[in-house]
């Protein structure tokens, strides 16, 4: 091959293109043919699920596909319904959102920030993914709310517990149902005041990034408030999997409660290990020891075991709530796929029946026009009790669930009780606290 | 002393578990000279030996108990191991409890059976290829092996508790004359400490006081001039690579009770092990667990708060800063051989 | 053409062309049609292919050329990364600064890491570099250096992001996402011929002739004496120092400038989407590269595009098969054929693509030595048929 022969073809083809570009008709810029970035145009809607499917919270990244995949099946009208019998907005009708069929199509986060934008991307510019759901980490919610942002869909939170991804975070095209390590301070202050008494000393135990910290921050405060001490904050690195060197000291500080603000593997080896060295058998103070988890969830309690049983912690929902949204989300997710559903897919589901009742009540999938539906949108029957979204900071205010490990559990979904259920009105606070300042939220942004 | 004896207890035990990897690494790295990014998939799959036993002795079969209901409101179903069904549940029910330590036999032909298929059907190919090549090899084969442990157990952590007996732990400092609860450590962490040393110590005799071991230390040391005396070198690093294997298996099936087994965590070893077996240096299996304790406990070491508190988060680079220094102040590590992997 | 022999002016010519028609080759199935899934025409997997070629390409002049195998590439792309963006908060959104002092950074910071590490050789080596990177990781991802001096420097494992309230001195009226001089890079053009669509991006054209620039770079230095001298330290350095020659500078020098085009990689993928994160710095993505060169062909010119461009498409696309989709494409079979075929599959698509990579590797690497530049000469030689006596057995990668 010769490089006369191929400059000549290379200059026939893109002659050929700027030919096309001049004779069709059909060539259009993305920013001048339509309203908004992904409008759909045909009779159906994309919907992209960006979740981890590989890594360390994989497991919970398959439940949560599990929940949206029957979203998608309840908006499309098939299967029982679920909680859109329950759900207090009755602008869903079962033929699709809009009268268009829904589709979906799925991303592997990795929980990771790149990896996550990437899919995120691709859903968005490669199959039109009008909307993004999904996800379980914070860290991860907060780039890919920011990509949404920047490339105008909107982005409906999975699970993400920080403060920041509602507060210094925030984005005009986020939203976020799942609660926050403000509210899960706050609901679990009282309860362990009530267990374990006003005088207490607390060892805090933090997974060394921003989740970590604003969580511990959240509950070191809200304790405080009800008389403990904090007697030390030690950060630990992400990638420990050994938490001894971090255990031992404990018992010589003085303390009498250890707070594990960890999540997923490293809750789960932190407490193993806090329980393998026998903390919860020591008296110290004249008190029994206790182990705190602020952010409890269904799959990191099986993968702790017997290790939970006993030790406090928050959860936004779980199945054994008695409401009539729950047990119809519980009936249909445990037919289909013969388990109960944990928080991180309750929380899926909710966000996608959300965001297509925004769109019907809007009239339209214009994120300016879904963002205003669902800002200071008050609803029912999605089994959290009275729920608002505040315009402030798209922010979902709700019950808040306090939760303990069951001494003798039935089977391995029943390794957690509810203790009480906190609440709305004990875990509110102003949009500019001081945990949630330095955002912005910005205007919305329709893309195109 | 109070703070420091603790220390130094986890990081014998931190360096137990560094040193048994390192070992079986620095069998197969150090000597055979195959870079094997494979050996993290080893240690993983002897701790899902533990998983597999305690899942084979728990087999169990369902009864409907239709006084109590499931969370769908259907008759709760009731598993009862055939263990306890056959030797009734004091019997069965002990075995199903020692799980763990039967894993340690179980695991033996495994592990076995694992280092000849490899080493026959994969890297014996690779002796001769340059270690880019094996690198790539063995790491398609520990993410294939890594995602078969996804597809068959899930992808959440596996509690694979200890036997009863050696649950709680163990009060040194009232011993020592400490107050109380000062110096307390888990038994099943002693007994890790205690079995790697069996091993280790194991491991060194039987390269030094047989004659299979005199052998392949030779070949070691020249694999060419051993193989001009005609002696078939290769059937005994077959063997040494088994061995290896076993070995890695070992500080899996033992690790298992003490951090819940999840199907990454060879990778989460993976890059730690090469530190350490690089900072005792190349060819040495002395250095390679000397580098395993002392890094241990450096690690522990830092993670105490009056030393975060002269640089906060040293514990998260500690090790890498020490492998740096060393690597920089002794040219071979700590005990490495001239010319080993130095090209 | 351009101080190239024949054989190298058509090896660039090739690439130029694929570079400039990839959004045509990449879209090659009709955009309703079944196979459209497997389209990769899209922008951000484009610029993608481009950026990781990039460093592809840096990390084979001093992996190919010398042989020193750094296991730490990754951090020169994070740190390049972590540059841009700070020009983005500091400055405004136009990339030249951005790019600019992404590449000098990583290439200070690589002048101080080679220099230290290019004291050991071969798995020593190695080794040091990826303590370096480790630490780098562990620094970017909790802050540690933001925390020492009370700053925020990487804004922890969020990511460094550009705020509202950021200073961005020059920004004025200025647009407010990446630019180079007013030409965002986010704008497309967008072609429907029948039932065709193809996509042209600014932001990918960009990375693709910075891609060809590199790529034209890294010819001259493997044809320059420079890098013969190179190639010399790699088969024989004890020869070279006995020689009275002091292979370091020019070792060095080749460290420092693969770590300069992973800076380049850095600075571009912030450039086409303005956030650093932590995770870009850690050891898989070192390894990444390393298996990108490796899978394409150490030492040739084009294997670590190719490399480059084989895994970010399995990562994006067959990660995206779901058992939804298998069920869509088996349907034609009966039930529980179907049922079979969409379990087997699932095996190795959707959260399983990290088993197709892994199976890739293998066969790669055990049938095609010389990796899949290799396999393309097997293929061409098995076409041209005349020739196929010399090149069949002289299986030596192309350069």
């Amino acid at each position: 091959m010769t490089k006369s022969n191929l400059t000549r073809r290379g200059v026939l083809k893109s002659g050929a293109v700027a030919g096309a570009g001049v004779a069709l008709p059909t060539i259009f810029t993305a920013s001048s043919a339509a309203a908004y970035t992904n409008e759909p145009t045909g009779g159906t809607v994309t919907l992209g699920f960006n979740v981890p499917q590989t890594g360390p919270y994989a497991e919970e990244g398959l439940d949560e596909l599990r929940a949206q995949e029957l979203a998608v099946e309840h908006l499309n009208g098939m299967g029982d319904g679920g909680m859109m019998n329950t759900f207090s907005s009755k602008a869903l009708k079962g033929n699709g959102i809009l009268g268009k069929k829904v589709e979906f199509v799925t991303g592997d986060t990795q929980t990771k920030s790149d990896a996550a934008r990437a899919s995120a991307k691709s859903m968005i510019e490669k199959d039109g993914a009008i909307m993004i759901n999904g996800g379980s980490s914070s860290g991860v919610a907060i780039a890919v709310q920011g990509l949404c942002q920047d490339a105008g869909v909107i982005f409906m939170a999975g699970l993400t517990h920080s403060n920041d991804t509602t507060g210094k975070d925030k984005k005009a095209n986020g939203f976020r149902h799942f609660f926050n390590g403000y509210m899960s301070g706050a609901a679990l202050a009282p309860v362990l005041a009530k267990e374990y008494g006003t005088d207490r000393r607390a060892y805090h135990l933090t997974a060394d990034y921003t989740w970590g910290w604003t969580q511990q921050e959240s509950v070191a405060a809200a304790t405080e408030a009800m008389g403990w001490e904090t007697v030390n904050n030690v950060l630990t690195p992400l990638a420990a999997t050994d938490f001894s060197s971090y255990i031992t000291p404990v018992l010589n500080s003085g303390a009498d409660v250890l707070v594990l603000n960890h999540y997923g593997g490293n809750m789960v080896n932190s407490l193993t290990n806090a329980v393998q060295f026998g903390l919860r058998d020591k008296m110290v103070n004249g008190k029994q020891f206790e182990i705190v988890v602020p952010l409890y969830s269904e799959l990191m309690a099986e993968g702790a075991g017997a290790n939970v049983q006993g030790v406090i912690g928050s959860m936004n929902w779980n199945w054994q709530l008695t409401d009539e949204g729950t047990k119809a989300f519980v009936k249909s997710f445990g037919e289909k796929y013969g388990r109960p559903p944990s928080g991180s897919a309750h929380t899926c589901y909710v966000q996608t029946l959300l965001y297509a009742d925004a769109c019907e009540r809007a009239g339209t999938f214009n994120p300016c026009g879904v963002a205003e539906a669902l800002e200071g949108f008050e609803f029912d029957g999605m089994g959290n009790g009275p729920t608002l979204y505040r315009a402030d900071d798209h922010q979902c205010f709700k019950d808040v669930l306090v939760m303990k490990g069951k001494d003798n559990p039935a089977n391995k979904f029943d390794l957690l009780e509810i203790v009480e259920v906190t609440p709305r009105a004990q875990v509110e606070y102003a949009p500019d606290h001081p945990m949630f300042a330095g955002g912005d939220l910005g205007k919305c942004n329709p893309g195109a | 002393m109070d703070v420091i004896l603790p220390q130094i207890l986890n990081g014998l035990d931190k360096g137990s578990a560094y040193a048994l990897i390192a070992l079986g690494l620095t069998l197969i790295f150090g000597t055979l000279g195959v870079v094997n990014f494979a050996h993290g998939a080893l240690f993983m799959i002897g701790a899902f030996c533990s998983v597999s036993l305690s899942r084979i002795l728990n087999l169990s079969y369902v009864t409907e108990d239709p006084t109590q209901t499931d969370f769908l409101g259907k008759p709760l179903k009731v598993e009862t191991p055939y263990l306890e069904a056959w030797f009734g549940p004091e019997f069965g029910g002990a075995l199903i409890d020692w799980s763990v330590p039967l894993a340690i036999l179980f695991s033996i032909p495994i592990m076995i059976l694992v280092g000849l298929v490899m080493e026959r059907g994969l890297i014996k190919h690779f002796y001769k290829r340059p270690h880019a090549d094996q690198i790539l090899v063995t790491f398609g084969l520990a993410i294939i092996l890594q995602e078969l442990v996804r597809g068959i157990y899930g992808a959440n952590p596996i509690q694979t508790p200890a036997p009863d007996m050696f649950r709680g732990s163990i009060d040194f400092g009232a011993m020592l004359g400490f107050d109380p609860n000062v110096i307390i450590y888990p038994y099943w962490r002693m007994i890790y400490f205690f079995f790697s040393a069996v091993v280790i110590g194991g491991v060194f005799a039987f390269l030094q006081f047989t004659t299979f071991g005199m052998v392949v230390r030779a070949g070691m040391a020249d694999r060419e001039t051993v193989g001009l005396l005609g002696i078939n070198i290769d059937r005994r690093f077959t063997i040494m690579f088994a061995i290896a294997a076993v070995v890695a298996g070992w500080a899996g099936v033992m690790y298992a009770p003490i951090n819940a087994p999840n199907y990454h965590m060879g990778m989460d070893f993976l890059v730690l092990s090469f530190v350490v077996v690089v900072v005792g240096g190349m060819g040495s299996l002395p250095g390679a667990v000397a580098a395993g304790f002392l890094l241990g406990i450096l690690e522990s070491f830092a993670s105490m708060t009056a030393v975060k508190e002269i640089l906060d988060g040293i514990d998260q680079i500690i090790i890498y800063l020490v492998a740096i220094i060393i690597l920089l102040t002794r040219p071979r590590g700590l005990m490495g051989k001239k010319g080993v992997m130095e090209d | 053409m351009l101080g190239l022999n024949k054989k190298d002016t058509s090896l660039l010519m090739f690439v130029v062309a694929l570079s400039l028609f990839a959004p045509i080759i990449l879209n090659i199935f009709p955009k309703d049609s079944g196979f459209a899934f497997f389209n990769g025409g899209y922008p951000d997997l484009m610029q993608r292919f481009a950026i990781f070629g990039i460093f592809a390409i840096g990390f084979n002049i001093l992996f190919g050329l010398t042989g020193y195998l750094s296991f730490g590439h990754a951090a020169f792309l994070g740190v390049g990364s972590y540059a841009a963006v700070w020009m983005f908060k500091l400055l405004n959104y136009n990339i030249l600064p951005a790019l600019i002092l992404s590449v000098v950074v990583a290439g200070l910071v690589s002048v101080v890491i080679g220099w230290i590490s290019l004291r050991r050789s071969g798995i020593y080596f190695s080794i040091l570099t990826l303590a370096f990177a480790q630490m780098m990781y562990a620094i970017a991802y909790s802050d540690l250096f933001g925390r020492w001096m009370g700053i925020t420097l990487t804004n922890g494992e969020t990511g460094l992001q550009i705020y509202n309230n950021d200073p961005q001195i020059l920004l004025g009226n200025g647009p407010t996402s990446p630019h180079l001089f007013g030409l965002e890079m986010g704008a497309r053009k967008v072609l429907s011929i029948g039932p065709w669509e193809f996509v042209f991006p600014v932001g990918y054209y960009l990375c693709a002739i910075l891609l060809i620039l590199s790529f034209y770079l890294s010819i001259r230095i493997f044809r320059s004496p420079f890098g013969l001298m190179l190639r010399a330290i790699k088969s024989n350095q004890t020869r070279m120092s006995y020689t009275g020659l002091n292979s370091k500078p020019y070792t060095l020098a080749a460290f420092v400038i693969s770590g300069m085009y992973a800076g380049l990689a850095g600075g571009l993928l912030a450039a086409m989407d303005p956030l650093a994160g932590a995770e870009r710095m850690y050891w898989t993505e070192s390894g990444a590269v390393v298996i990108m060169t490796i899978l394409g062909g150490v030492g040739t010119l084009i294997g670590p595009i190719l490399g480059a461009g084989t895994i970010k498409y399995m990562e994006n696309i067959i990660s995206k098969m779901n058992e939804k989709l298998l069920h869509d494409w088996f349907s034609f079979l009966p039930e529980s054929l179907e049922y079979a075929m969409v379990w087997l599959a699932s095996w190795f698509t959707g959260e399983g693509w990290h088993m197709t990579q892994g199976v890739l590797f293998m066969l790669v690497i055990i049938f095609l030595p010389g990796g899949l530049v290799q396999g393309g000469q097997k293929l061409a030689s098995r076409f041209r048929r005349n020739k196929a006596d010399d090149t069949a057995t002289n299986a030596t990668p192309a350069e």
